[in-house]
């Protein structure tokens, strides 16, 4: 009787199951909270084929054909005209800094051109940086510029209008012409693994001390809790910096990723990204009560981070409330600063837009930490 | 100063001291003086607020009222100057179980910021008798080793109070007994000791007593003194049939509690008449040898546990 199957028995295993399942709030907490996230962001924040990409249009040659151009690009889902300048500099730096991933260049005479039937050139500079980000866009462009000018080319023009396309629309795919996946997805990559490991070791740092026994004992030492965070947070520096020198090598080595810019700067923009990190997974880790729950909101930091930054989806394609989550998180800026680093060649100017965010958030995420951090076991 | 001068200096001085957790009041207004060189024992069944209580007087945990001094530092706003010179030992152990012994007490050294860490640490391990083993792992020492190590650790700045929480759980009697020997040597260089414990062996080795439950002090002063204020009158029922007495006896008119200690048992109760009138019906039976005792330490406080309806709550 004993050593067979008791239904009984089994009932008494589901009985301590649900309860222990209802009390581990947290768990419930992610096996519902996980499942909406997801839901809401591949639903709503992602988009395969992302609509209303940022485009500054550069205006050489004002009149009735740059404004229906314009007029037209900015009907059309694919773009949204956030500039229109008549410098083409400003437009190009506006796209090194990633604020564009199109400039639309009219230049001189354009109008003249067309006008005379010497099908001048529309030129469109795209950020390949993520090749799958402009590839729709860039393939809408041609027709949506013929259609357009198609209205303002009428009486004896009309046939210009109808004949061979009135313009010659030449595509430059600015810093990766080839359009290599690897070039955007490996220097992203760094970003996305030094949110998980980085988090998720100074996560468990005081969860870890509380479990064993020891927190008690480092409270009752003279030890401060800005001297305790410096602790936990500075040998997980090195470690960072020890994964971007391979991620990096690999990268070089095996994936032929470009390395244009500064290595010093990258160093240093690294050194910032890893902090905040370290930062957000040492308050994960005030907060947290066991090394379970800091896993857990470790991957509630990770999963917006990967989804939300411009790794697996185009940035511009999101939302825009999308898009202000994703500005909150440092992975968003770093992926930038890495990318135009490593393939546009920024300096230290095109990328201080993208630091400054880094930092702001490495000192609320610090502040937090500190406020949060309990010198009694209270 | 003299151990005999007039204003005797109190190393743990304090008034009213609260903790509520909740609703739950678990320590409640309490008050403890400890002359500075004295060994004091705490006790108290589990959940009474010992620990609680050995916690707030070391700034680990924040206390809702109460007033007064650790060391001569107001415990409530300087617990940042008492940790510097108390050492706790928690009650478990809460060094590092996979930094070596060395490195325990090197990182010890160094977060007080002690001159002559390399001397001292040596010094320390000698004392224990650890050198040899000096580079395991604490988390690979026995029980008694690791009390031992802890006990070194949090005494390595020389602290003037000691505050340990049931320093001696699960400690063979050898390895207790050294520990007492050490707390008394310490003591004799003038460190205070606050001492929790469960084992009445123990609180016998103290100066003085304090008796908590439920959050409340219910006795204090030496074993003495308790023993004989508790009022308590004691009779040992010794032979044959005394177990089967103990279920008999129990609930009887005048006797408040009925235990064991060996194959004696012990029969207590205030009123004399009442407990010679329980026990009489035995008195002729002539395997059974009924006597007066002096009640022990443990029968005072198995008395003061009933008097709280036996809660631990």
């Amino acid at each position: 009787m004993n050593g067979g199957f008791s239904l009984a028995r089994v009932f008494a295993m589901l009985g301590k199951e649900f309860i222990q399942m209802r009390r581990d709030r947290l768990t419930l907490g992610m096996l519902i909270g996980i499942p909406l996230m997801q839901l809401f962001l591949f639903g709503y924040a992602i988009n395969m084929v992302p609509r209303h990409l940022a485009t500054v249009v550069a205006i050489s040659d004002p009149g009735p054909l740059s404004d229906s151009i314009v007029a037209a690009m900015a009907n059309s889902s694919f773009f949204e005209v956030v500039k229109a300048t008549n410098s083409p500099l400003e437009a190009r730096r506006m796209l090194s800094e990633g604020r564009a991933s199109f400039v639309i260049e009219i230049p001189v005479n354009f109008s003249r051109d067309v006008v005379r039937g010497a099908r001048p050139d529309l030129l469109v500079e795209a950020d390949a940086t993520d090749p799958a980000a402009g590839s729709y866009a860039i393939g809408a462009i041609p027709t949506l510029v013929s259609t357009a000018l198609r209205d303002d080319l009428v009486g004896p023009l009309k046939a210009r209008a109808f004949a061979a396309p009135p313009l010659n629309v030449v595509i430059h795919n600015l810093y990766n012409p080839e359009n290599i996946t690897q070039y955007n997805i490996v220097p992203g990559l760094l970003g996305v693994i030094l949110t998980m490991t980085m988090v998720m070791a100074t996560s468990i740092a005081l969860t870890r001390e509380r479990e064993r026994g020891t927190y008690e004992n480092l409270l009752a030492m003279p030890t401060r809790p800005v001297e305790i965070m410096v602790g936990k947070i500075v040998p997980n520096i090195f470690v960072g910096a020890f994964q971007c020198t391979l991620i990096l090598t690999v990268a070089y080595f095996v994936f032929h990723v470009p390395m244009i810019g500064s290595f010093g700067l990258l160093a240093a923009a690294a050194s910032v990204y890893i902090t905040a990190l370290l930062a957000v997974g040492y308050t994960i880790s005030t907060a947290a009560k066991n090394q379970m729950q800091a896993m857990q909101m470790t991957f509630f930091f990770f999963l917006p981070s990967i989804m939300l930054s411009g790794f697996v989806f185009p940035f511009h394609g999101m939302p825009d409330w999308a898009q202000w989550i994703g500005e909150v998180l440092p992975i968003t800026h770093f992926l930038r600063i890495v990318r135009g680093i490593l393939l546009k060649g920024n300096g230290f100017f095109e990328i201080w837009s993208d630091i400054w965010p880094m930092i702001l958030f490495l000192f609320v995420a610090g502040t937090l930490a500190i406020l949060r951090f309990r010198r009694t076991l209270d | 100063m003299t151990p005999d001068s007039n204003q005797q200096r109190h190393a743990i001085d304090v008034r009213g001291l609260t903790k509520r957790f909740g609703k739950k009041v678990a320590v409640n207004a309490i008050d403890i003086a400890v002359p500075e060189g004295q060994v004091w024992g705490f006790l108290g069944p589990n959940g009474s607020g010992k620990t609680t209580t050995i916690r707030m007087l070391c700034g680990l945990l924040n206390a809702d009222a109460g007033e007064g001094t650790c060391l001569g530092y107001d415990f409530r706003t300087q617990s940042e100057r008492i940790k510097r010179e108390t050492g706790y030992m928690t009650q478990r152990f809460s060094f590092w179980e996979d930094l070596s012994i060395r490195e325990n007490l090197e990182f010890v050294a160094r977060v007080y910021g002690l001159g002559k860490k390399r001397a001292l640490v040596d010094g320390t391990l000698e004392k224990l008798g650890l050198e040899r083993r000096q580079h395991q792992l604490a988390g690979d020492l026995s029980g008694g080793w690791k009390q031992r190590l802890a006990l070194a650790a949090c005494t390595l700045h020389s602290p003037r109070l000691l505050l340990l929480d049931e320093p001696t759980a699960g400690v063979d009697p050898k390895a207790r007994r050294d520990f007492w020997d050490e707390i008394h040597t310490l003591a004799g260089q003038g460190i205070t000791v606050l001492v929790s414990t469960h084992y009445m062996d123990e609180a016998e080795r103290c100066d003085r007593i304090v008796y908590i439950s439920v959050g409340n002090i219910k006795a204090r002063g030496t074993v003495a003194d308790i023993i004989a204020g508790s009022g308590l009158i004691t009779f040992t029922v010794e032979g044959e049939g005394a177990r089967a007495l103990a279920a008999r006896l129990r609930g009887l008119p005048g006797v408040v509690f009925v235990a064991f200690f060996g194959a004696l048992l012990h029969v207590s109760g205030y009123d004399r008449a009442l407990l010679e009138a329980a026990l009489a019906p035995y008195r002729h039976d002539l395997n059974l040898t009924i006597r007066e005792t002096a009640p022990s330490l443990e029968d005072v406080f198995i008395q003061l546990q009933e008097d709280n309806g036996g809660a631990n709550a």
